[in-house]
């Protein structure tokens, strides 16, 4: 079919000029493959990332030579596994520049993390007619937790409201701090909007009610540098998957004196220093959070992906999806009638925009005809899709690997969607 | 683009942009709320049956293209069924978009959804009204979720 749609213009060159997108793509081999016919487009990194084959190979290498428990054993393949599980630890540390390695517990995922804090210091710390704020703009992991602990509590949920470029108004939130505020639970970066919140400034402020204050980074750690001390965030969450690690696998980090005084969040294994029948010793940080045998390969598989994206630079990364971001804008907001939900200013990597009359599940069909892989739905945000009014968006999400090319064959789809469903 | 257009015809693009039987039905002594969480379609059925007769039908709510296409030909196809006529409409309806078996002959211009079978994704949307319908001759009480 042709199309009477004139050739963007040219991609422009952008980032650091160390950054080759086309060398970095071959580290990627699941990039190079056709969908219906089409080289694929994946654009739903905001949903999981793809693995580097340093990550692909760390798990494989780990289950060919070293595969053993840890923490345990005194012979060498225990002492191997051990070895490459804490460098991961280390790794995680520096990732987000944590002032101890043992601040850092390695979970599930973002929503594992949030969860913990939830059960353990939520547990201990709230009680009834005491508040948790959160923001319009949470990811369902960072609602459901603390409305499943306001109800056994008797606590209150209070959300601070965004504008409509999908901003915090942080005027609000700072009104709904108060003495009742027990705990403050904001996303650093919106999934479904690509909002940047001032977590600096948000920890400042509920810092001055003495509340404590959780990050969750799932869809920030892949995107910028972070660092917890500049922040003075309490908790921080970062789910392994979207970091370009394996699922099942990632990290919460907590501030030591907070990590000390909580309960452990599961019995077993490993979180115990002794155990007795009238009475158990739990182990020190970070162990007690850490029951039973942990996910080791994908951990290891984890360490390999921080190493890939420190290699690279986190901020050379973040110009690059940057860059990626605005060219998208750019291109899409010229198509009649497209608009872009989430036009904050301070945005990263996330692109969700709705077509008049056109349902968001229609793009997603037509576009991954096109080879272009997008999310289409409410991204587990239902409140933010209430608060614009709609009710789903499509969304494409950058990563890492992605080119303005495949922005472009982006827009090209859209203009097929509208095409086909005229 | 063929399995695109088979998926998108004419007749489903004109019936969801300009859906049949559409909005609330005063006469109604059955309905039904169905739910995609999904996508977030979500679709109310109204039904007035009168001695196991469906004397009148519609619908109403929002979704994609086919969700809706396929909500307003189902009314267009069920008025004056009798509703044992309807279950065994469904079954031949589900048949189709799941690519099991032909299309048979009595189904008319439903037969347009064929195209669905090809999108394995898709046959949430084109059966969330039928199970709507069904859960509403049979009164089940709770809305009918695709999850």
């Amino acid at each position: 079919m042709s199309t009477a749609v004139k050739t963007p213009r040219p991609a422009p060159a952008v980032g650091s000029p160390a950054y080759d997108v086309q060398k970095i793509r071959k580290d990627f081999p699941i990039l190079h493959q056709q969908v219906h016919g089409k080289p694929l487009v994946y654009l739903d990194n905001a949903a999981t990332t793809q693995k580097p084959l340093a990550v692909i190979d760390a798990i494989s290498y780990y289950y060919r030579h070293d595969n053993a428990n840890i923490h345990r054993g005194v012979h060498t393949l225990s002492e191997r596994a051990t070895e490459a599980y804490e460098k991961t630890r280390v790794a995680a540390q520096k990732l987000i520049n944590a002032a101890d390695s043992k601040e850092i517990i390695f979970l599930r995922g973002a929503t594992e993390a949030i969860n913990l804090v939830a059960a353990t210091y939520g547990r201990k710390n709230v009680g009834a007619g005491d508040e948790i704020l959160i923001t319009a703009m949470e990811h369902h992991s960072n609602i459901v937790p603390w409305q499943l602990l306001c109800e056994e509590k008797g606590a209150k949920l209070r959300v601070a409201p965004i504008n409509d470029r999908g901003e915090l108004d942080i005027a609000a939130f700072e009104k709904l701090l108060s003495a009742k505020t027990k705990i403050v639970a904001v996303g650093h970066l919106s999934n479904a909007l690509g909002t940047i919140n001032p977590v600096r400034e948000i920890a400042r402020m509920a810092h001055a009610h003495k509340a404590v204050v959780l990050v969750d980074g799932a869809q920030a750690a892949p995107r910028m540098a972070i660092d917890v001390q500049a922040l003075d965030c309490d908790f921080y969450a970062v789910s392994g998957h979207k970091i370009y690690a394996p699922t099942g696998i990632g990290f919460l980090y907590g501030k030591t004196e907070l990590l000390e005084a909580m309960p452990p969040y599961q019995g077993g294994g490993d979180m115990i220093a002794s155990v007795t029948f009238d009475k158990t010793i739990y182990n020190r940080l970070p162990y007690k959070f850490e029951a039973g045998t942990p996910n080791i390969a994908d951990t290891i598989g984890m360490g390999a992906a921080i190493a890939y994206l420190q290699d690279l630079g986190l901020d050379n990364i973040e110009k690059h999806e940057a860059a990626l971001l605005d060219y998208a804008t750019e291109q899409v907001q010229k198509i009649p009638g497209v608009s872009v939900i989430g036009t904050a200013k301070e945005k990263a990597g996330v692109l969700s925009f709705v077509i008049e009359n056109i349902h968001p599940h229609d793009i997603g069909t037509i576009l991954d005809h096109e080879g272009v892989a997008v999310r289409t739905g409410h991204h587990c945000a239902q409140p933010v899709m209430q608060r614009f009014g709609i009710p789903a968006t499509a969304r494409a999400s950058f990563g890492l690997y992605n080119t303005h090319e495949e922005v472009d064959v982006l827009v090209r789809g859209i203009r097929k969607v509208i095409e086909v469903m005229s | 683009m063929s399995e695109l257009r088979d998926l998108y015809q004419e007749v489903i693009l004109e019936h969801s942009k300009k859906p049949k039987n559409y909005g609330e039905l005063p006469s109604a002594n059955h309905k039904a709320e169905g739910y995609n969480p999904l996508c977030g379609d979500h679709y109310t059925v109204f039904l007035d049956i009168k001695d196991g007769a469906i004397e009148n039908l519609s619908f109403h709510g929002s979704g994609c293209a086919i969700s809706k296409a396929s909500a307003s030909m189902m009314t267009q196809s069920l008025k004056g069924k009798t509703t044992a006529e309807a279950e065994a409409l469904f079954t031949q309806f589900h048949d189709l978009v799941t690519g099991h078996g032909n299309p048979a002959e009595d189904m008319g211009k439903l037969a347009v959804f064929a195209g669905v079978s090809e999108f394995p994704l898709r046959v949430k949307c084109a059966t969330l009204a039928w199970h709507t319908l069904r859960a509403a001759i049979r009164g089940d009480q709770e809305a009918i979720s695709t999850e």
